[in-house]
């Protein structure tokens, strides 16, 4: 059993003393941030980035995996209990979780959320290992072409699911591929863009754009509307769901699984869109749907499942295609290209250490969530009471000495205030980040495959459409974008946003 | 009259960024297609964005929108200039100087800004961060920078 020796050379990964100390230091931080409004997981990855670099790659990824499934987890906790989301993805969370809080049923819907998630991780990481490696040895055999076509589908992707209006989403991506573009041009040697100032000779790095557009742009947003975020944290009685809680939650929990994992394949989704799927569906088909929006279990435990198989499963995009999904996975990209990996199909067979250990890892995880979440609810609880005037200058300094550190120069710094601004006009414009960052990151990928693609065909530009799999992705790329268009889809989107937003 | 003030501004940002991108590259080797020279990628992506600017741009006069709102000019500001106050001086000054000066301008964007527990933290940090960051992991800073002497 291929499968089975693949899982038993994760395990043996994982399981190390160190790696599972870094695992549960990641799961740790992460639920911390999930509990922390106001500060979301990627900027905290691209905080700890930094901290993570004198670690083996392995151990480093772990860690980083980590704090992002573990931040959904987080999330899902302040959305029960005190009807805040700590993160997007938990936002449906709040509108059954909480009134089961207030109806002191916070213990069974604390319950649902943790044994849906640790179903769906469970899930999921099989999902990863099952489709990695037939999806890397397909993508073994892409061109050029392939490759900037799939970018091309991926950007697209990012810019259906982003929020607000189409037009500017396109228009951040194509800005985050120029800006990608500034530094050293590897083909000539030619400074671009960098106005004779020598640290831009390598490029800015991604962590700088992403703290400063997530960390600088997301204070300044939240200092506008402080006096909001008063707190009132129900009482957590009956820790432990009821038999019936039980029989309810099983169905939702199993839709909810697929969904998300199906979702969250998706460029530019990651948990987001299946969290809310999976709870308009169960709303749908429910037997119970009359409770839902007054405490009905299985609108916790539906979305719960989605949104954490979802965080998942968007793994499996990176790790088999190296292609990023969301700004989370944008920034391992970042870090693997900084430890020596280059991401791609190729790292299942180069570095099958590194691609098993960091799966049986997820699962190990999920396992240290599910222990975690129920013995420390109360110092969870203690966190968010935390006012918002103490963490955010706590955050600036992680920020500043940690993007410093990255080259020790404080050029970075100033780069990153200013993107801090940039981030924090756009979101006024109603422009965002995310499909943003994720171009920036592949904005130097796609000149090279577009570039190696041409020299190929010399010069022909039809080489994107008579190679079929590049037709495909093509195709694709241009059937999402119609999506949007149709006026009964763009409905849809729009009132999942402004649910989301809310 | 422009009824869309989002798209109009969005517009401008965008057809401004694509211009600088095809006024600067004109330096660098266009190249052909066969072998694109520098300046090949950038100019169609300027071209493009300059493309979306203008549509953005025509749009905002006459599909409607919302207004952009307030922006937050004291927390913009203060976060903004602590951060730049941060970068310049953490080498000369040490992390003793610009840790606490980072956190104190910083706090006071709050509109529940208070001087003592401002103060507390400013210490904590910086006691958590030269731990952290210098004696932990080796970042080439200093506690108390040059600028003080020796």
């Amino acid at each position: 059993m291929e499968f089975l020796s693949h899982l038993w050379l994760g395990l043996q990964t994982a399981a190390t003393l160190a790696n599972l100390l870094y695992c549960f230091i990641g799961v740790f931080l992460g639920t911390a941030i999930g509990v922390l409004p106001g500060l979301g997981p990627t900027a905290t990855i691209a905080m700890l980035l930094p901290v993570t670099f004198v670690l083996p790659p392995v151990s480093a990824l772990i860690m980083l995996a980590g704090i992002y499934y573990g931040s959904q987890y987080g999330g899902s906790t302040t959305s029960i209990l005190v009807n805040l989301p700590g993160e997007a993805a938990s936002v449906v969370t709040t509108l059954d979780g909480y009134q089961m809080a207030k109806q002191g049923r916070a213990g069974a819907a604390l319950a649902a959320s943790a044994i849906g998630s640790f179903f769906a991780g469970t899930v999921s990481t099989f999902l990863i290992a099952g489709f990695g490696p037939p999806l890397a040895a397909v993508a073994l055999k892409f061109g050029p072409a392939e490759f900037f076509s799939l970018m091309v589908l991926g950007l697209v992707a990012s810019v259906v699911l982003a929020q607000g209006s189409l037009l500017h989403a396109i228009g951040m991506v194509v800005l985050g591929l120029l800006l990608g573009l500034i530094g050293t041009d590897v083909n000539s040697g030619t400074q671009r863009f960098t106005f004779g100032i020598y640290e831009l000779a390598d490029g800015i790095g991604f962590v700088t754009v992403a703290m400063g557009m997530f960390g600088l742009g997301e204070i300044i947003r939240n200092l506008e509307n402080e006096e909001e975020r008063s707190v009132m944290v129900a009482k957590i009685t009956g820790l432990w769901p009821t038999r019936e809680d039980f029989k309810r939650m099983v169905a939702p929990i199993l839709r909810g699984t697929v969904i998300g994992s199906a979702l969250g394949i998706l460029p530019g989704s990651g948990s987001i869109l299946g969290s809310f799927a999976a709870y308009s569906i169960e709303k749908k088909v429910s037997k119970n749907r009359a409770q839902f929006g007054k405490g009905a279990i299985e609108g916790v435990a539906a979305p719960e499942s989605a949104n954490n198989a979802g965080a998942q499963t968007s793994f499996i995009p990176l790790l088999t295609l190296g292609i990023p999904s969301n700004p989370v996975s944008a920034l391992m990209v970042g870090a693997m290209i900084i430890h020596g990996i280059q991401p791609g199909p190729s790292v299942i067979n180069e570095q099958p250490a590194l691609f098993w250990g960091m799966i049986v890892s997820m699962w190990i995880g999920n396992l240290f969530l599910l222990v975690l979440n129920y013995p420390l609810i109360g110092m969870w609880v203690r966190m968010i009471m935390i006012p918002y005037q103490f963490l955010f200058p706590g955050i600036l300094v992680f920020c500043a000495i940690g993007v410093f550190s990255l080259k020790n120069t404080e050029v970075d710094i100033y780069f990153m205030a200013l993107f801090g601004v940039l981030g924090y006009v756009f979101s006024k414009l109603g422009c965002e980040p995310a499909p943003m960052l994720l171009a920036f990151i592949l904005g130097p990928l796609m000149e090279e495959y577009l570039r190696r693609a041409m020299l190929l065909s010399r010069g022909d530009p039809t080489v994107f459409l008579r190679r079929p799999i590049s037709a495909t992705l093509l195709a694709l790329a241009v059937l999402a974008m119609c999506t949007v268009l149709i006026p009964a889809f763009s409905k849809t989107r729009e009132e999942a946003f402004v649910e989301g937003s809310g | 009259m422009k009824r869309n003030p989002k798209d109009f501004w969005t517009g401008l940002i965008y057809i401004g960024f694509g211009s600088a991108a095809i006024v600067i590259a004109r330096d660098y080797g266009m190249g052909t297609a066969v072998k694109m020279g520098p300046a090949y990628f950038p100019t169609i992506l300027g071209g493009l964005l300059i493309g979306i600017g203008v549509i953005s741009a025509i749009r905002s006069f006459v599909i409607p929108g919302a207004p952009i709102g307030l922006f937050a000019f004291k927390g913009l500001t203060l976060v903004t200039v602590s951060v730049l106050l941060c970068g310049f001086i953490v080498r000369g000054a040490g992390l003793a100087v610009a840790i606490p000066l980072l956190v104190i301008v910083s706090a006071l964007a709050s509109s529940q800004f208070r001087w003592r527990p401002t103060l507390m933290m400013a210490a904590g940090l910086t006691i958590f961060c030269v731990l952290v960051f210098i004696k932990g992991l080796g970042i080439p800073l200093t506690i108390i920078g040059p600028w003080f002497g020796r």
